[in-house]
């Protein structure tokens, strides 16, 4: 049973999942990071309070955040025929991640810059700095290390997602766990699918910790 | 006397979510330039924000704030910002951005004002110079002391060669030798450059050391004002006296400490 094309498989349910991870997770950063800020942005004592702005923001995050993904996927399926063409398939999947995964990024950044010291965007405030100077320059570059922290979890979050987007022909590994380990009984194939997205959390994390230590610069 | 900062019958109130917070009942007060102005006060006197009014990070609810004749209050957004280039500030907890080196972090300023990266760089190079910090471009704020950390600051602030510093309770997280060494430095800015300097403390031996007049906040409003001379020698009002009065029994304490020294 371990012969070269189940191999092939399990490497290509690799590759494929780490592709929907990844093209998600930068896509729902293209929607959440905005996001993100502008629910900062926005907020009472924010830089440009903006109520309306705020709550719409609020509630829609909040109304994402609660339906399950699975039934998410489900009911994205005429979006995703109509950006992807076709409602299954690794590409598809990338639809409903996306559009899961965004609000969940934006809570994550909003939290990350909130954590900027309100000093420190006064002193630039009081330098003559514009709304973007500071988002960029003061938001976004002082809480580097937590936002790098908060797109691990995010991979790891997504990664997960993904293989449950194989119960409905997502692909990728929990795909393959699910058709061989389930359906068929190859309890063996579902273990080794198992250990594969263990591995590749622990790595993701890895690199993700590795990174916002090296780039922070308040440790001595 | 060239009058660079006038302040008229500025009031600032808070709303809160159920009741009004009188933070400032409308001040009067002409500083000149060249001046070293102490704004002293108990906590809660409304001297932070009197200083926040001065570049209006807090808007006055009342009143105007003129910069050499400029009604504050007139300006659109981007002639604030251009404004603010020209008032410098300093802080309690001194602000610098933690993931910055000490030169890049003198950099900011004239990031802002849109200077080339090298001049940026060369100018910064010589406030390090200036505030003693040269060895310490590479350093980051994280590995700094507190006073080297507002040493850093001043040299952010001097960036754009303001003609207005304001300092709100510069040295309070600082102890008595730093503070000194941080006042030295401070006089020296404004007798070398001629930078107007507005000090916001609560206590009476910063005034003291390097103010040539002072302003007496109680709560919110102006109890008295005029040279350092004057209100030392001649208290009129009682905020005046409690703080002398106050001062007065740390002064000694002080002065041993700076004899031991």
């Amino acid at each position: 049973m371990w012969n070269s094309a189940t191999i092939m498989m399990l490497a290509e349910g690799v590759f494929v999942t780490l592709y929907m991870t990844l093209v998600s997770t930068f896509a729902a950063y293209l929607l959440g990071l905005p996001m993100g800020v502008a629910l900062v942005v926005t907020a009472k004592d924010g830089l440009r309070p903006n109520k309306i702005i705020h709550k719409i923001l609020d509630t829609i995050v909040n109304i994402v955040r609660s339906i399950p993904f699975l039934i998410l996927l489900i009911l994205v399926i005429p979006l995703t025929r109509v950006i992807v063409g076709q409602s299954y398939g690794p590409t598809a999947t990338i639809v409903p991640l996306t559009l899961a995964a965004a609000p969940f990024i934006a809570r994550m950044v909003e939290s990350s810059l909130l954590e900027v010291d309100y000093g420190v965007i006064e002193a630039a405030q009081s330098m003559g700095a514009s709304l973007w100077t500071i988002i960029w320059k003061v938001m976004l570059a002082e809480s580097r290390t937590s936002l790098i922290v908060g797109a691990t979890i995010a991979l790891s979050t997504i990664l997960g997602y993904s293989a449950m987007a194989g119960a409905v022909g997502g692909g990728g590994l929990g795909d393959i766990a699910i058709r061989y380990g389930y359906y068929r009984y190859q309890t063996d194939i579902m273990i080794v699918t198992v250990i594969l997205l263990v591995l590749l959390v622990q790595i993701l994390q890895l690199i993700g910790t590795g990174l916002s230590k090296k780039l922070d610069r308040r440790g001595k | 006397m060239e009058t660079i900062i006038q302040i008229q019958n500025v009031a600032k109130t808070f709303m809160t979510k159920d009741n009004q917070v009188e933070a400032l009942k409308g001040i009067s007060l002409d500083i000149n330039k060249g001046d070293i102005y102490g704004i002293i006060g108990m906590s809660g006197a409304g001297k932070s924000t009197l200083v926040r009014c001065l570049n209006f990070l807090e808007r006055p609810t009342k009143g105007t704030i003129l910069i050499e004749k400029q009604d504050l209050s007139q300006l659109t957004e981007k002639q604030l910002r251009k404004v603010r280039t020209n008032i410098a500030m300093i802080f309690q907890h001194f602000n610098l951005l933690m993931q910055r080196n000490v030169l890049d972090n003198v950099c900011f300023p004239m990031e802002i004002a849109g200077i080339s990266r090298h001049d940026a760089r060369k100018r910064a190079t010589e406030l390090l110079e200036i505030v003693g910090l040269e060895e310490k471009a590479k350093s980051y704020p994280s590995q700094l002391s507190g006073g080297q950390k507002q040493r850093v600051a001043i040299a952010r602030a001097l960036a754009n060669n303001p003609g207005i510093l304001l300092c709100d309770e510069a040295t309070s997280a600082l102890d008595p030798a730093t503070t000194k060494s941080i006042l030295k430095l401070l006089q020296d800015i404004n007798q070398q450059y001629g930078i107007t300097i507005v000090i916001i403390t609560h206590e009476m031996a910063v005034v003291r050391e390097i103010c040539s007049h002072v302003a007496i906040l109680d709560n919110g409003g102006l109890a008295e004002h005029g040279t350092v001379e004057e209100i030392f020698f001649n208290p009129k009002s009682t905020a005046a006296k409690e703080l002398i009065f106050m001062e007065e029994g740390k002064f000694t304490g002080e002065e041993i400490n700076s004899n031991v020294e």
